[in-house]
């Protein structure tokens, strides 16, 4: 089997979170770590979308930075074609490999030159990496992709501002696909968006995936929004992932005490007026997480070995109670 | 039926700026009767946290209400003089925002804000008010009150701090609740928790909640009723399992098409072309005529008003038996207006 377009293997990266080194001087007290990110691996084949998703803390947002590049990982590393991000031999090939590389942000309000016209924002992936030669075919490839993501080409000649939160996602995604990317890694592109406008987003980014065949990395803490794009999901929670499957497959199956808890705790249209059962406490502090299986505390099933050994991810799933078959799996159907 | 606890009628905000009046509530009218939910859901801009607003009085210069009435239980609220208004805030009206870490003072004591919030507006000591503090965040899912009372708000968490702000708000035994995106800055496995929470205090205290949010979900879980608005306006209000399964207005259909589900096939999202129209350019007629595939020619002039409709309140002139040829009968849903006169 050739390797995949998107390779992660055993990718952590820790933050020094400990006191100024004065402060432990005088008062005491050990160098800090915070593990954001602890042993993720994952596959994404050319063409299809993987998605990460997760709640606030649990590492998702690191995985996309390193993955582009602009985190170094303390551990494991990024391949993407076959070129690895973090191996300083590979210098020239990486160069080449950032254009084919890009990433569309949440806030399109943060994201975009609030100086620059959108034909600048648009044409600089274009100029820095000398796709076009000469102004007047740049201005041309900028109204050709601005028609591809539906802004009119006179449009270019706005500012930022002058556009709503859905147009700007637009222009994002314009500028991403400026430098002809095959890859894109979207960090939460329609949190900041209304519905309305997500829906259009969303489609559009899917229309797109279709006509280039573009690879995505999808970022969400929304799980009906990764269920609609995602065709693999993995489920993070404090730094790890805790299981991963098909897209359908985890919303019809799911398998982790944790996922299962997420799938309930979604308000949904379709359960209206039900009574729940309220999901138990929230994500710990990572810097001091518990013992053995992260999650063990929240869990109706963890025992004694929860507590103490940590699950290895087998079977796209890290749950003790799931491998011994104390916990039911539905069949795959 | 008895009186509800809150009866707006007509209400309209405008704010007064350098281009002009923008008039960002525009003939808004609804009740909310005991122990009822109603959901109030929109896109931003839509006038909904205004609503919010104007119902607690703090609408501020240079906004004012500019006509309709605010009624909670039956006395007006809308015209008290500032210092009536701030008794009734607070004893009668409690309210939740978004931000919990905003609606706290980072520099007292959770008991002493309790405490204080305890002693404006009841006769109790405050030893007795301190008891009720602790009772109160017993109630609201806090673990260890007694302990927790005198922390510091920095030293809960997001969803805990939400506790926090709810056990404030029910303080002095409230008729009426207004939360505005309670849930927004929680995480999803939080925010069930406050969902179920806020449910079981409107059930068990009779409080009437006015809950807005632009979650879908969230209304749809919690609200017996839920009104969508658009551009100041609204365009449907009905029960809630109605308009999330039978949306009568095309607005609301479009709404309830975007949003992604975790059930069904993963079809297109439905999608509305264009956005919410800014409040100094909202067009003649039904604001939402440029975006409708619905749309004939009255929609272009006429501003439809919410008329009943198979117990819904719909603003469209789908709905005005007034509309000729374009109206839809008894027993007719919007399928049967799907060719608009554009398209032929």
């Amino acid at each position: 089997m050739t390797t995949p377009f998107v390779r992660v293997s055993d990718l952590s990266r820790s933050f020094d979170v400990s006191k100024p080194w004065l402060n432990r001087v005088i008062e005491g007290g050990e160098k800090q770590y915070l593990k954001a990110v602890d042993g993720v691996s994952f596959d994404i084949p050319r063409g299809e979308t993987f998605a990460l998703v997760g709640e606030s803390g649990s590492g998702k947002s690191t995985v996309a930075r390193m993955v582009v590049g602009l985190l170094p990982p303390s551990g494991g590393g990024v391949t993407i074609d076959g070129i690895s991000m973090s191996d300083t031999k590979a210098q020239v090939e990486r160069q080449l490999l950032r254009r084919r590389i890009q990433m569309v942000f949440q806030d399109p309000y943060a994201s975009l030159n609030p100086r620059w016209r959108v034909q600048q924002i648009v044409a600089e992936p274009i100029r820095a990496f000398k796709l076009v030669e000469g102004e007047a075919d740049i201005r041309a490839r900028v109204g050709e992709l601005l028609t591809l993501v539906g802004l009119h080409p006179d449009d270019g000649v706005k500012y930022p501002h002058e556009f709503s939160g859905g147009q700007r996602q637009r222009v994002a995604i314009a500028r991403a696909l400026a430098s002809e990317a095959e890859f894109l890694v979207c960090d939460e592109p329609t949190s900041a968006l209304d519905v309305s406008v997500q829906a259009q987003i969303l489609n559009l980014m899917r229309d797109l995936q279709d006509k280039f065949g573009l690879t995505y990395l999808f970022i969400s803490h929304n799980l009906a929004v990764v269920r609609h794009m995602a065709t693999r999901i993995g489920v993070m929670y404090l730094g790890r992932i805790v299981e991963i499957s098909g897209g359908r497959e985890m919303f019809q199956n799911p398998k982790h005490p944790y996922t299962r808890m997420l799938l309930d705790a979604v308000p949904d249209l379709a359960m209206s007026g039900r009574d729940r059962e309220p999901v138990a406490g929230e994500i710990p502090n990572p810097i001091n997480p518990p013992s053995g299986c992260t999650f063990n505390p929240r869990c109706p099933f963890a025992n004694e070995r929860c507590r103490v050994e940590r699950p290895p991810l087998a079977g796209g799933v890290a749950c003790h109670a799931v491998h011994e078959g104390r916990l039911a799996v539905k069949d795959a159907a | 039926m008895s009186d509800p606890v809150l009866s707006v009628r007509d209400l309209r905000v405008e704010f007064h700026t350098r281009r002009g009046v923008l008039k960002a509530i525009d003939g808004v009218s609804f009740d909310i009767g005991k122990g009822e939910v109603l959901g109030v859901v929109g896109e931003s801009g839509a006038g909904k946290s205004v609503t919010g607003s104007a119902v607690i009085g703090l609408i501020d210069p240079p906004g004012r209400i500019a006509g309709g009435e605010i009624l909670l239980s039956g006395q007006r609220v809308d015209n008290l003089p500032p210092e009536e208004m701030r008794k009734v805030r607070g004893k009668r009206i409690g309210m939740i925002f978004q931000d919990p870490l905003t609606s706290l003072n980072p520099l007292y004591k959770i008991s002493e804000q309790l405490i204080e919030t305890i002693t404006t507006h009841t006769d109790l000591s405050p030893t007795q008010a301190r008891r009720r503090a602790v009772d109160l965040l017993a109630e609201v899912g806090i673990p260890a009150p007694e302990k927790r009372i005198d922390s510091y708000p920095h030293e809960f968490s997001g969803g805990m701090r939400q506790r926090v702000v709810i056990a404030l708000a029910l303080c002095a035994e409230p008729e009426l609740i207004i939360a505005d995106e309670p849930t927004t800055a929680l995480d999803v496995s939080v925010q069930a928790q406050i969902i179920t929470l806020l449910k079981r205090l409107g059930r068990e205290h009779g409080t009437a909640i006015m809950l807005v949010t632009h979650d879908m979900g969230v209304i749809a879980e919690t609200a017996d009723r839920v009104a969508v608005m658009y551009a100041g306006r609204i365009a449907e209000i009905g029960p809630v399992h109605d308009v999330v399964q039978n949306p009568l207005h095309p607005y609301a259909e479009g709404l309830m098409g975007a949003i992604p589900t975790l059930a069904g096939e993963d079809a297109r999202l439905v999608q509305i072309p264009g956005s919410m129209p800014r409040l100094n350019r909202i067009p003649p007629g039904c604001a939402f005529n440029p975006r409708c595939g619905y749309r004939f020619g009255r929609c272009t002039v006429d501003r439809p008003d919410p008329l009943p409709w198979r117990g819904h309140r719909v603003a469209c002139h789908l709905y005005d038996a007034a509309s000729g040829p374009h109206f839809l009968g008894e027993g007719k849903t919007l399928a049967a207006a799907k060719k608009p006169e554009e398209a032929a």
